[in-house]
């Protein structure tokens, strides 16, 4: 009981990362904007936060920097496909390269920077004390983790019951008739990127800053943006679905950690303890794993005809016929 | 809206920039002229990228030329470098030829150089076995395990119809952990993390193998695997081209559903492409680990071949005779770019050139024209 609800509490954590980058992405592409560009904001975010965190001192001051660097890079990306009506998948690819470049090169040395202040970790009174699920989700967890409870379901909110939010979807999906009601696509479109880029960017930070502190070069993210990018498939577009989502693979990957440790399992000698190697089995879960939820989200997305915001991945533009 | 710019202004810029879409193609230099203009401000972005970084952009630019092309030595080290990409530019040309958007070239690539392993380290030929039937069998694993590399999300694609872009690329880091398994486990030498050495036999014949006869040979490494990408270069602009499948490929690819009035099968389609794409990427993997690396081993193998190579296929317009031209170019960007310092450069200035490139195909699709304001009214 006790090594699940470590687990729940770190998968909690490491969900977190997965979460802000996944919620980034339903931003935008419900604004009818792909962009695969995850992976190398959230690295260029997790360089920036930790450099400026080792420079100032100040992780708040590097979470910020890190959204706004990322959210930058980002515009790249909406300036070619939005102004430029170039092909989203390319552009987005094309983003990925560029962020994990100047990441490396402005990251060079970084690794060996040494400690660095964290963002602080926290209980929150009363609701720690809550059994098993206090301590799962409300103790010495990271400032970050808590925003993300609540980012969550504001996201929600505000996508399915704001006005703002009613427009972000229009445009996603119907951006002609929205462009009819006076709403400016191009700016919207632009806007909705950003703040993905401002997400991811935190994503990073989070991973450098709070769940596994440090600079990795590439393997800072390890994929995890491509992750974040098929969670939004698999929650078919939904912040809390993507919570869920993010929660479960935030816990696969501790169990992986944590599944190699002991000498015996279940009675039986721990065939990842004797034999190392077989852990490569374990580090390839997290992978088949969100291949399998992507099967899984296509499948429910045919079978309940939803799917997609119908206008993604499609350049608007003023006066042509179709979407 | 211009009704409401005020005279003054109008007159002090007489001039206006009007974008209109292209109605007829552009002239065949054009595009050629386009992305090498993209290249071009690419590097000035670089330059300057590398200048923030605290390096010397202009040092660094001599450099690179001067250690990828300066004599027939980095020459020959350069064409090493740019066979792998030459075989996963041709595995993503051809997919995305079919807007099969497949970026798991590298591991594909990786899968190909652990089927070529795998014919040498299961020891189902004695080491002297001769190079004539090695070097065959090898071809067919490797191109084998890229094949079904790239089946797997060809297959569900067709099947069930998931993105294939992240399909494929987290079979990527499958396949890393794939060949860690084998080379930190079984095929382990000695604890360390790679296989043992190939027998001699199993490998891509070299230039230097012939340095007895021809003096000017010795010490070039140029090996076998670049005719087989030049070879497969040439094959694929055929089949691409000049046949009818290639005919069905580029149709589905520009319009899908006029495809499917035609009777074109797009589910048979997507799951073949994808297999020859892997096959390509996987025939790279195979000739760079017995031409190059002679073992395997993840550093060397899993190097970013495959992301390279979307890029250069991009670059050359998914046209495979360019695509060797190119991917010599970017072989002498990755040689040279090992010595730079700090390391990232070659791959940032990758992503900058890919990033120019996409910019720039909106002036194949758009005329940019300066009228002057009068001539509107």
């Amino acid at each position: 009981m006790e090594a699940i609800i470590v687990i729940l509490q770190a998968g909690i954590a490491n969900g977190t990362v997965l979460l802000f980058a996944t919620l980034g992405e339903i931003f935008a592409e419900r604004s009818g904007v792909m962009n695969l560009g995850v992976e190398g904001m959230m690295l260029l975010g997790a360089m920036s936060a930790y450099s400026v965190t080792i420079a100032t001192g100040n992780p708040w001051l590097g979470l910020l920097v890190a959204m706004l660097v990322s959210g930058l890079l980002s515009q790249i990306h909406a300036y070619i496909t939005i102004t430029l009506k170039a092909d989203q998948v390319v552009s987005g690819l094309a983003l990925t390269f560029l962020g994990t470049g100047i990441s490396l090169v402005l990251g060079e040395g970084l690794s060996k920077a040494g400690a660095v202040s964290l963002v602080p970790v926290y209980s929150v009174p009363l609701l720690s004390a809550i059994p098993i699920l206090g301590k799962i989700f409300f103790t010495d967890q990271s400032v970050l983790v808590y925003f993300g409870f609540i980012l969550a379901p504001l996201a929600w909110f505000y996508i399915n019951r704001t006005r703002p939010g009613m427009h972000l979807r229009a445009v996603g999906e119907y951006p002609s008739a929205a462009d009819a009601l006076g709403i400016n696509i191009f700016a919207m479109r632009y806007a909705y990127v950003f703040l993905g880029g401002m997400l991811a960017g935190l994503a990073g930070g989070t991973i450098s800053l709070a769940i596994s502190p440090g600079w990795f070069s590439e393997m800072t993210t390890g994929g995890q943006g491509w992750i974040a990018v098929g969670l939004v498939i698999f929650a078919q577009w939904d912040p809390f679905k993507a919570m869920f989502g993010a929660y479960i693979f935030g816990a696969l990957n501790r169990v992986i950690l944590d599944i190699q440790l002991p000498k015996v399992i279940l009675g039986i000698a721990n065939p990842f303890f004797y034999h190392t190697y077989l852990g490569f089995f374990l580090q390839m879960i997290p992978y088949a794993f969100t291949i399998l939820v992507l099967v899984i989200g296509s499948h429910e997305a045919n079978r309940k005809r939803m799917g997609a915001p119908a206008a993604l991945g499609i350049p608007y533009v003023r006066g042509e016929r179709g979407l | 809206m211009s009704d409401t710019i005020n005279p003054l202004t109008r007159a002090r810029f007489p001039f206006k920039i009007q974008v209109e879409p292209r109605l007829s193609e552009p002239p065949s230099w054009f595009p050629a002229l386009i992305s090498f203009g993209a290249v071009i401000i690419a590097l000035i972005i670089g330059a300057v990228l590398i200048k923030i970084a605290g390096g010397d952009p202009i040092l660094s630019y001599i450099h690179i030329a001067k250690a990828s092309m300066g004599d027939i030595g980095v020459l020959s080290d350069t064409l090493v470098k740019a066979t792998p990409i030459i075989m996963t530019a041709l595995a993503c040309s051809v997919a995305f030829r079919m807007k099969l958007w497949n970026i798991g070239a590298e591991g594909q690539f990786i899968m190909g150089a652990f089927g070529a392993s795998a014919v040498v380290l299961s020891h189902i030929f004695p080491e002297t076995t001769s190079p004539w039937i090695f070097i065959p069998t090898m071809v067919l694993a490797g191109m084998l395990a890229g094949g079904i590399w790239g089946l797997i999300p060809g297959y569900l694609k067709a099947k069930f119809n998931v993105n294939e872009i992240i399909t494929s690329l987290m079979m990527n880091y499958i396949a890393i952990s794939w060949i860690n398994y084998w080379i930190f486990g079984a095929w382990s030498e000695g604890g360390f993390q790679m296989s043992p050495k190939f027998p001699v036999n199993s490998w891509l014949p070299r230039l230097l193998d012939y340095a007895k006869t021809y003096k000017i040979l010795s010490g070039l490494t140029t090996h076998l695997g670049l005719v087989f990408g030049i070879v497969a270069a040439i094959i694929l602009w055929f089949v691409i081209f000049r046949s009818r499948w290639g005919y069905e490929i580029r149709l589905i690819g520009d319009n899908p559903s006029a495809a499917r009035y035609a009777g074109i099968n797009l589910t048979l389609n997507t799951v073949l492409v994808m297999f020859l794409s892997g096959a390509l990427a996987g025939l790279g993997g195979m000739s760079e680990v017995t031409g190059m690396v002679h073992r395997l081993q993840t550093s060397p193998i899993a190097a970013g071949y495959g992301f390279t190579g979307i890029i250069v296929a991009w670059l050359s317009k998914l046209n495979p005779l360019v695509i060797i031209v190119v991917s010599i170019l970017f072989g002498g960007l990755i040689l040279a770019g090992r010595e730079i310092q700090p390391s990232g450069v070659p791959k940032m200035i990758q992503g900058t050139i890919l990033v120019c490139l996409i910019a720039s195909d909106y002036l194949l699709r758009y005329r940019i024209r300066i009228v002057h304001s009068a001539e509107e009214a």
